[in-house]
């Protein structure tokens, strides 16, 4: 190993393998360190890779990665204890090329990804941990790792080190998280034949479903359950703020099984057997949780930067974006020969100009805005339930008496006051 | 509905040693994750949090003090972050070691 490249990259994740491919191709001296056994071994995502972004950085990827489904439905269910109101979009045009997205599973895309940087001149050290990063004068210079004499140099590091972000913290670019900046989501792999899938979800051959669960998937904790179609498994899950799961004293893998054995979700993984277990952390904080990504000789990219949509369930597309976008700024400073802070920041404007920069100024306020007034879920949604099962349920009573019934369903003028005003609250934070 | 509710409607259910079982660890012998100040558990902490909230269930109080089965750890970070107490030190296993995932 040569000791003094052009860039290091920490993290062979979504962001840190776009942003070496994108280095390299660019005939920068590329290590990226990894410290899994292979890239994907220590990653979880539910499992939804979007194609725009990732096309960005390799077009056609999808005729050779090795991919799920193309999805062409996405539901989502608001659940009670024993109903739900169900909406989503079916739409074919999703089921051709270019795609909108696909369901992948996370160890097999990884490694293809991380081999198509390596085919670029990337080269990748599995198994190395990066304990910190070397600073000389202010400026990161390189950084030492666990392998024995394992320093190395370079102009730039990049940290895509993930949501546990060790070295941003030691550099002091974010502080240590609170509980009600990270979601905690567990999840399951369950294997079942593809045709048993493609009939219980409604597909053709080679076509997927995601449906998101809210409401009484997480016991009316702020977060969301999922149920994705992979070829022939499916990925069940299920992600709460950490500090929902504290203040109810909540067991993640119980409330994972509650999600599995909830009469609505039940039927979907009959018959199947779950294949493996995984839990990861979520950095769910928006803008107002995101630290420094840019400093002398250093950037951070993806989870390690906070770079997650909650509300839209994006992260992998943001990562990738982040990679590719550090990468460009990278290759200029180094046509220029300047590491400083002052020209690699143009990746931080370049980065809040993209979409990712607009849709995180867009959900600042949301996650904060549902922690904070938890009615939205543990109340609004079982409401919901109440009225479509009232509307729909023929009975001999005329559609004025059930009307007037699910009017004094939402309460008191007060209580109706205080519902007016928390839709017009989500509102706002949503627009 | 709090916890234990859910407990007891869930006898039927996957146990966490059954989902464990379906993953591979390849455990260093050195712990990567070590309880800073065995009192503060002991003394200052009456709910034992951590021992609810880790998703592989690797903190176990046993009589006075917190055992760490760090051999079945998901290197998720929760137990760092959420330590009413910070009293977790988190660090990565050794490259290589650790959870290894084989899909998702």
């Amino acid at each position: 190993m040569p000791e003094k490249f052009d860039c290091i990259v920490v993290g062979a994740g979504p962001a840190g393998i776009s942003c070496a491919y994108e280095l390299a191709k660019g005939g920068a001296n590329v290590l990226l360190l990894e410290r899994g056994e292979y890239p994907g071994s220590k990653n979880v995502m539910g499992g939804v890779l979007y194609r725009k972004m990732m096309e960005d950085i390799i077009p056609e990827f999808h005729k050779e990665a090795p991919l799920e489904r193309p999805i062409v439905e996405q539901r989502f269910m608001m659940m009670d204890k024993e109903s739900a109101v169900t909406f989503g979009y079916k739409g074919l045009e999703w089921a051709q090329e270019p795609y909108n997205n696909f369901t992948v599973l996370r160890a097999k895309f990884d490694q293809w990804f991380a081999g198509k940087a390596v085919e670029q001149g990337a080269l990748l050290v599995n198994e190395t941990v990066v304990l910190e990063c070397i600073v000389e004068n202010g400026k990161v210079v390189g950084v030492r790792t666990d392998r024995p004499d394992g320093e190395v140099y370079a102009d730039v590091v990049v940290l895509a080190d993930g949501v546990n972000s060790l070295l941003g913290k030691s550099l002091g670019f974010h502080k240590e998280y609170r509980p009600d900046e990270v979601a905690l989501a567990t999840m399951e792999i369950i294997k079942l034949d593809s045709k048993v899938i493609e009939d219980r979800f409604n597909l053709e051959k080679n076509q997927g479903c995601t449906i998101e669960l809210l409401g009484d998937a997480t016991r009316g904790i702020l977060g969301t359950g999922f149920l994705y179609t992979n070829k022939d498994t499916l990925s069940i899950g299920v992600g709460t703020l950490l500090s929902g799961l504290i203040e109810h004293k909540i067991r993640p893998y119980e409330l994972l099984e509650y999600v599995k054995t909830h009469p609505m979700v039940r039927p979907y993984l009959a018959g199947g057997e779950p294949v493996e277990y995984l839990a990861h952390l979520i950095p769910e904080g928006g803008l107002k949780s995101m630290g420094r990504i840019v400093a002398d000789g250093v950037l951070v990219v993806g989870d390690a930067a906070q770079l997650v949509n909650a509300i839209h369930r994006e992260g992998s597309n943001l990562a990738m974006t982040s990679g590719r976008l550090a990468a460009a700024t990278i290759l200029e400073a180094m046509s220029v020969g300047d590491f400083s802070e002052r020209t690699l920041d143009q990746y931080r404007v370049n980065l809040m100009k993209s979409f990712v920069g607009q849709d995180m100024k867009k959900y600042k306020d949301s996650t904060h805005h549902f922690n904070k007034f938890p009615q939205y879920f543990d109340q609004y949604i079982p409401m919901v339930n109440r009225a479509a099962s009232q509307m729909f349920t023929v009975d001999g009573k005329s559609k004025w008496e059930k009307q007037k019934k699910i009017w004094k369903d939402l309460g008191s003028p007060k209580e109706k006051l205080k519902l007016a005003r928390d839709a017009y609250r989500a509102w706002k934070v949503m627009k | 509905m709090e916890g234990d509710e859910i407990m007891s409607e869930q006898k039927k259910g996957q146990s966490i040693e059954e989902k464990q079982y379906l993953v591979r660890f390849n455990a260093d012998t050195k712990s990567h994750l070590t309880v800073m100040d065995e009192d503060i558990c002991l003394t200052k902490c009456p709910d034992k949090i951590c021992t609810i909230f880790c998703p592989a269930e690797i903190y176990k109080w046993e009589n006075i003090r917190m055992h760490v089965g760090y051999e079945g750890c998901h290197e998720c970070g929760s137990c760092r972050i959420g330590c009413p107490h910070q009293n977790i030190k988190w660090e990565y296993p050794k490259g290589g070691h650790g959870i290894v995932f084989r899909l998702a």
